[in-house]
């Protein structure tokens, strides 16, 4: 898995609450077998017309948004479907980051195995970077940039804005060394063959590596 | 020494546990795997690139579901890519020996349907599948939640699963339900209440006098829903109806008093402490119509359109005013003066033989209206024959209904049972989310009994002053 540690990048707001998997990737799209090329088909009934030109209205679509790395949204991202597809397809459209208040469960526990950060954070200092990302787009000038530091669990801008985020040890741990889970929880196949032994369950063949 | 008080959920997990090493998220292990085409391509495809096995097959149970036809099934699947997901889990089951309840196979259907029927799940288990409505086997007194490909992949590797322990809460139903009203009534009622993500970070017991009241279908029609309010799993303690509904079931224990023995232990002792506790009265429930975009906007049947400007809360606000929109509906309109064109009985949540007998009951002697097109999709292989058995397809065809075969259908409509832009659908699904069953279309989450009755009417109607004929 690709490490986190620092990322800088621009935001797109995304400024609705309860945004769910069947939106961020909807189902036509969950035949492919394989876990990359997903980014084509992100919001897909959002950001295209039924002609398939883009929709223009939609956030991710204005000027402002080109090149966005940080999706900010509001409350409850990510409910609904379990489907990994979701945040694949926010990876390969070039998302490394969602800030919202909150995330649901299942989401958020899928970020983690993609090397996608997400983070919480209070719903006023959501508020407050939805407000500077109006306010720097309305002003014309250079689009509004965070730098996420994962180091120190901090998220902040050039003009201020500076708040730090909470995240499980463990998570942030295999976050930035970018480390494989499996090959991780297979360090206690020990552990795990005596739990199997003890309940009465027949030993399994050593594991290749 | 009297022990400290447990609830059914750390029962569970102080017996799951396999280990917590320092610094580490701990490691639980996993009894059951169910799997499904969907979400599971690319975890094998991780076991293959890496050179690992599935550690248990024997535990790994899979059957395809979400995308699959529910027209003849001797045809071949018209939909190439459609076609090659199923393939692919039929050689993933071949090449690591899991085994795979196929299309053909009598015993296919949904995923959440075929383990507790078949007696897969079990009281006390853990039991994860790629997919949010796993809550449902809680029903049976397991822990049961949905998880990612990735977490698939894991649990295939190894049999066990990383988890923080969640926080417990318990929602207590006290009193009972008022005749007419249903299990899919009272989970959304409770999703009313909670919001989308009240139950986010939890686990939910479902406790009180009117959840022991319930069927064990019931119960599944509860549990299902839970994610719907955001909790990861959902689960009610076993008693004597899980244990009737078990026995002589086909994958149920050999020596079954003795598991029944152990399953006595389960329920959460008395005076054990929940992180949360929430209390609602059965008798308040009346028929629930979600009118918006995600569950928790739900209203009686005999409530109107609610008025966003009420809302004071800004996003929320906002999210209701676009649910209208999109749904196409305005403030103030009466429920029951809703039109449909469409009604679909079936899905995860509602496709058991008692979701059938009682929308059959509703549609016996009657014709659906003739602006509806209604379809019935039951959620196995086995409901689909009982029905039969009992001549509820012969009730539902001669009503005009279209009868498929098993599967999630248009609960999702990842295969070709969809909504068309603009169409507005009862549904006895889960989810009323934008495009859920179709872009554009429009969904109402009603009970079976209720979509019957809407399919016969055309439009909503009180199911609690229906005139029965049968």
């Amino acid at each position: 898995m690709k490490p986190f540690v620092t990322h800088t990048g621009v935001v797109a707001a995304l400024d609705r609450a309860n945004v769910d998997t069947d939106q961020i990737i909807p189902k036509q799209f969950l035949k492919r077998i394989e876990r990359t090329g997903f980014g084509q088909f992100l919001f897909f009934d959002w950001r295209f017309r039924p002609d398939g030109s883009p929709e223009p209205e939609f956030e991710l679509n204005r000027p402002e948004a080109a090149g966005a790395s940080i999706l900010l949204s509001r409350r409850n991202f990510g409910c609904g479907s379990s489907r990994e597809h979701a945040p694949w397809a926010l990876a390969d459209y070039g998302f490394r980051v969602v800030i919202a208040p909150t995330f649901a469960d299942i989401f958020y526990s899928n970020c983690f195995q993609n090397g996608m950060l997400p983070i919480r954070l209070d719903e006023q200092d959501v508020e407050e970077l939805f407000r500077r990302t109006a306010q720097a787009t309305a002003s014309g000038g250079s689009p509004y940039t965070l730098r996420v530091d994962l180091n120190t669990c901090t998220v902040a801008d050039s003009a201020g804005f500076s708040k730090p985020f909470e995240i499980d040890a463990f998570r942030r741990t295999c976050l930035l060394q970018g480390l494989d889970n499996i090959a991780l929880t297979l360090d206690h196949v020990d552990s795990i063959a005596a739990w199997e032994a003890a309940h009465g369950l027949p030993p399994v063949a050593a594991q290749q590596p | 020494m009297p022990s400290t008080p447990r609830t059914l959920l750390e029962k569970i997990w102080d017996a799951h546990l396999v280990c917590a090493p320092e610094g580490e998220q701990p490691l639980i292990y996993i009894d059951r795997h169910l799997v499904h085409e969907v979400t599971s391509a690319q975890a094998f495809e991780g076991l293959r690139l890496a050179g690992r096995r599935v550690r248990r097959p024997e535990a790994t149970f899979a059957t395809p579901d979400h995308n699959i036809p529910t027209t003849d099934r001797r045809l071949p699947i018209a939909d190439a890519i459609s076609r090659q997901q199923i393939d692919t889990l039929r050689n993933n089951c071949r090449e690591f020996g899991v085994r795979l309840f196929d299309l053909g196979d009598a015993d296919q259907g949904i995923v959440h349907v075929i383990g507790p029927e078949l007696g897969i799940t079990q009281p006390g288990m853990t039991i994860v599948c790629g997919d949010s409505h796993t809550a449902t086997h809680g029903a049976l007194g397991a822990l049961a939640f949905g998880i990612g490909t990735s977490e698939v992949e894991h649990v295939l590797a190894t049999q066990t699963l990383r988890q923080s322990k969640p926080k417990s809460f318990e929602v207590r139903v006290e009193g009972s339900l008022h005749p007419g009203i249903t299990a899919k009534d009272l989970v959304l009622y409770i999703i009313g209440q909670l919001s989308t993500e009240g139950g986010t970070g939890y686990v939910i017991e479902y406790t009180g006098p009117c959840i022991r009241s319930l069927g064990m279908e019931e119960r599944m029609t509860v549990c299902n829903m839970s994610i719907e309010a955001g909790a990861r799993a959902g689960m009610i303690a076993p008693d004597q109806i899980t244990f009737d509904y078990l026995r002589g079931r086909d994958y149920a224990p050999r020596d079954f008093e003795a598991a029944v023995a152990a399953w006595k232990k389960l329920p959460s002792d008395p005076g054990a402490r929940f992180d949360r506790t929430a209390i609602y009265q059965g008798g308040d429930v009346v028929p629930q119509v979600t009118w918006g975009t995600n569950p928790a906007q739900v209203v009686g049947v005999d409530a109107t359109v609610p008025d966003p400007a009420a809302i004071a809360d800004a996003s929320e606000r906002d999210s209701s005013n676009r649910a209208l929109e999109y749904m196409g509906l305005t403030s103030g309109t009466r429920i029951s003066d809703i039109a449909l064109d469409r009604v679909f009985i079936g899905s995860c949540t509602n496709s058991r033989i008692e979701d059938l007998r009682a929308a059959a009951k509703v549609v016996q002697g009657y014709s659906i209206a003739p602006n509806i097109h209604a379809m019935v999709v039951p959620g196995s292989g086995r409901v689909k024959r009982q029905a039969e058995l009992e001549g509820l397809d012969k009730v539902f065809t001669a009503a005009g209904f279209e009868w498929r075969e098993a599967g999630c259908s248009m609960c999702l409509g990842m295969n070709p049972d969809t909504l068309s832009p603009g169409q507005r659908c009862a549904s006895t699904s889960n989810r009323n989310f934008e495009g859920r069953q179709g872009k554009g279309g429009r969904t109402h989450l009603v009970s079976p009994a209720m979509a019957a009755a809407a399919a016969v009417a055309g439009h909503f109607t009180d199911i609690r002053e229906w005139r029965y004929r049968s």
